[in-house]
């Protein structure tokens, strides 16, 4: 115990004179944590539309300015022909052109049934896919106004109609910010701990002093250990100060659930993340090498996490890597914890699998960490 | 007793594909200054490496202080100092942090021991709270120094302490060296530096992992066969070429201002000889005397045969 506690006060004292590591640290979270949410906004509007109205008639009219007041759609031309809309789109003016056909009223009204264009601007594909959702939206919403004008209501309705309406639960306003928050924080976390640790770990080898730590009877997992624990301490003050400042006093989240499950559960995955920069380390000589290392396994967990898109939409081979993912429990813990007041035997399986990773990376990285020296 | 004995060790790397020391066998009295001498590449470092525990043998067998270095490595380790060649401190921390980081390890203090550092301490004790990166190379090797020392070790091992530190350091610290062997500590050293061999009690020559040859300096330079002539004129270079070219030249080397000569038999006196032939090709200024041999010369020597 003593030994560690020198150790410790030691790698203390070497953390917070380093004036690079520092300050990205403790500022770099902050700085993210403000600014990622906003880049990670799923919500779009101003979606350039341009339309071709063959019909000028009041419907048509009306179903432009419902578009328009829809507040998601911009008008960027109103055309006389589809060519002229197309060339709107090739220079990058409108995302959706609208083609409402010549006899839309008299069709609608006559024949009830009538059919518009829609051509989509597939290159930002998000834009164009939302885009094209909403305006479909927005005309079967017309759609529904025209038939309650037209058709009498009937005592009972002759075809049925199945109308889904949906309620957003532990989200009711769908603010992204308040799933994508606890998201990137638990991706900051993991970049802290893996990057430092390992690169910590691989400076003692590329400038030769565990050379020397090699010779005095430190016991090596005494010297692990007295790795491990500062930054497994550095991690939970970010996450902190993360989740109960910027979060709370920023973004206004408070989580819902437990604080303690939380921490529990932060705990085990730092020792988790911790035990993979290990590993790295064990595998690296410079801290070039760790850096590249580590920067290619974090990427992959932090776009295969379910941070950005759902897992669930992805191939069955993305979902296999995802699930090996410690990212991926890490984010749906923090979304259940934070936004749903999950409890314990809601995230059991979580538990038990970041355990499960925890031994394991660990078990391995101390294992090559002998063999190699 | 020895303090520190090698069997037949060899060590190869790269798959047994580099033989870095081949069967090597020596063994150093306790309270010894012994110094391993050979070029950069002989093997040095890895015998030292094994010695400290940091390196297992492929073959035979070695105890530092009595105890086995495979066996008994972690009693070895509280018992030895290892310098390594390169400055393996931590640059981040000050003088004073790293001494009381290593003395805290070794369960000891820098008061209990400071008798043993105190010379070598009081020089770099005005720099304590410096950050030891911002030391000179020759504070480098003082800090060092000590903090191999600050717990009191039996057996010292120091991996080419003088290598990169100007002369001026690299003789107080062979004085160092000799103040600590006053107090019983059995000293390694490995140096590529022939002239400090002379400094040690005994030394072994070592090239491409073999020992060439054990003993005191003055032994070994007494056990060079034949006489050695240092010989100069105003064309150095056409002297060698000249001097290589003569028919009764056994082996001759440039040595600093000099060329180092000698014959191929001693048992006739060749220097007349030698002097007609020189003039016969223009040399002016010939000075040929006869010269003990240095290690340098030995080591040659022994290269050769």
């Amino acid at each position: 115990m003593r030994t560690i506690r020198f150790l410790l006060q030691k790698e203390f004292k070497q953390i917070f004179r380093n004036k690079a590591l520092l300050p990205l640290l403790f500022v770099l979270p902050i700085v993210q944590l403000i600014i990622l949410p906003l880049a990670a906004d799923y919500e779009i509007k101003n979606i350039s539309v341009a339309i071709v109205d063959h019909d000028h008639s009041m419907y048509s009219q009306q179903l432009i300015s419902k578009i328009g007041s829809s507040g998601y759609f911009k008008l960027a031309g109103y055309e006389t022909s589809y060519a002229n809309a197309d060339k709107l789109i090739e220079n990058d003016k409108a995302d959706l052109i609208l083609e409402i056909p010549t006899g839309f009223e008299k069709n609608l009204v006559r024949e009830n049934q009538q059919q518009v264009f829609i051509a989509v601007n597939a290159i930002n594909g998000v834009k164009a896919s939302l885009g094209s959702a909403y305006l479909n939206n927005i005309l079967m919403d017309y759609n529904s106004d025209l038939r309650l004008q037209w058709i009498r209501p009937e005592r009972y309705n002759p075809a049925p109609v199945i109308e889904i309406t949906s309620s957003n639960w532990f989200n009711p306003f769908m603010n992204y910010k308040f799933f994508m928050v606890p998201g990137i924080l638990a991706v900051l976390i993991t970049m802290i701990g893996s990057y430092m640790c390992a690169l910590n770990i691989v400076k003692e080898k590329e400038v030769g002093t565990i050379e020397q730590i090699n010779v005095t009877p430190i016991r090596k997992i005494h010297f692990i250990l007295g790795k491990l624990i500062p930054f497994w301490l550095i991690g939970i003050f970010v996450f902190t100060f993360g989740l109960f400042v910027i979060a709370r006093f920023i973004y206004g989240i408070i989580p819902l659930g437990n604080i303690l499950l939380l921490y529990g559960f932060l705990s085990i995955y730092l020792i988790a993340l911790l035990g993979f920069g290990l590993l790295i380390s064990t595998y690296s000589e410079t801290q070039q090498q760790a850096m590249s290392i580590a920067f290619f396994f974090v990427m992959i967990f932090m776009l295969m996490s379910g941070l950005f898109t759902s897992i669930d939409s992805m191939p069955e081979w993305a979902k296999t890597i995802a699930r090996c993912n410690p990212v991926t429990y890490f984010i749906d813990v923090m979304r259940m914890i934070v936004l749903k007041g999950s409890g314990f035997k809601d995230i059991r399986t979580h538990f038990i699998i970041i355990t499960l990773f925890a031994a394991g990376i660990n078990g391995w990285a101390v294992l090559n960490y002998k063999k190699t020296n | 007793m020895d303090s520190v004995t090698l069997n037949n060790i060899s060590k190869t790397y790269n798959k047994k594909k580099v033989l870095a020391v081949d069967n090597v066998s020596f063994s150093v009295g306790k309270g010894e200054l012994f110094g391993l001498i050979g070029p950069d590449g002989a093997g040095k470092t890895s015998i030292f490496r094994m010695l400290t525990t940091l390196l297992l043998p492929d073959e035979g067998t070695a105890s530092v202080d009595g105890l086995d270095i495979v066996k008994d490595y972690k009693t070895i380790r509280s018992r030895v100092g290892y310098m390594p060649g390169k400055f393996s401190l931590y640059q981040d921390l000050t003088v004073e942090e790293n001494l009381n980081f290593f003395a805290t390890i070794f369960d000891t203090s820098i008061e209990e021991n400071y008798e043993l550092i105190k010379d070598i301490y009081v020089q770099i004790e005005p720099f304590k709270t410096r950050r030891a990166g911002k030391l000179s190379g020759g504070m480098k090797q003082k800090l060092a120094l000590c903090c191999a020392l600050i717990h009191k070790p039996t057996v010292l091992f120091l991996d080419e302490p003088t290598t990169g530190v100007d002369a001026v350091s690299r003789k107080e610290f062979w004085e160092m060296l000799k103040r600590l062997k006053q107090q019983n500590i059995t000293i390694l050293v490995s140096t590529p530096y022939m002239d400090e061999a002379t400094l040690c009690d005994r030394i072994a020559l070592i090239q491409s992992g073999k020992i060439l040859s054990i003993d005191t300096p003055e032994k070994i330079v007494e056990a060079y066969p034949g006489k050695l002539y240092a010989v100069k004129s105003e064309k150095m270079h056409q002297l060698l070429k000249d001097l290589q070219a003569f028919e009764f030249t056994g082996s001759c080397f440039a040595f600093g201002e000099h060329v180092h000569l000698s014959f191929k038999d001693d048992e006739k006196d060749h220097q007349p000889e030698l002097l007609n032939y020189l003039e016969e090709h223009g040399h002016k200024h010939i000075e040929l005397q006869q010269i003990t041999p240095t290690i340098e010369d030995c080591f040659i020597k022994l290269l050769k045969s």
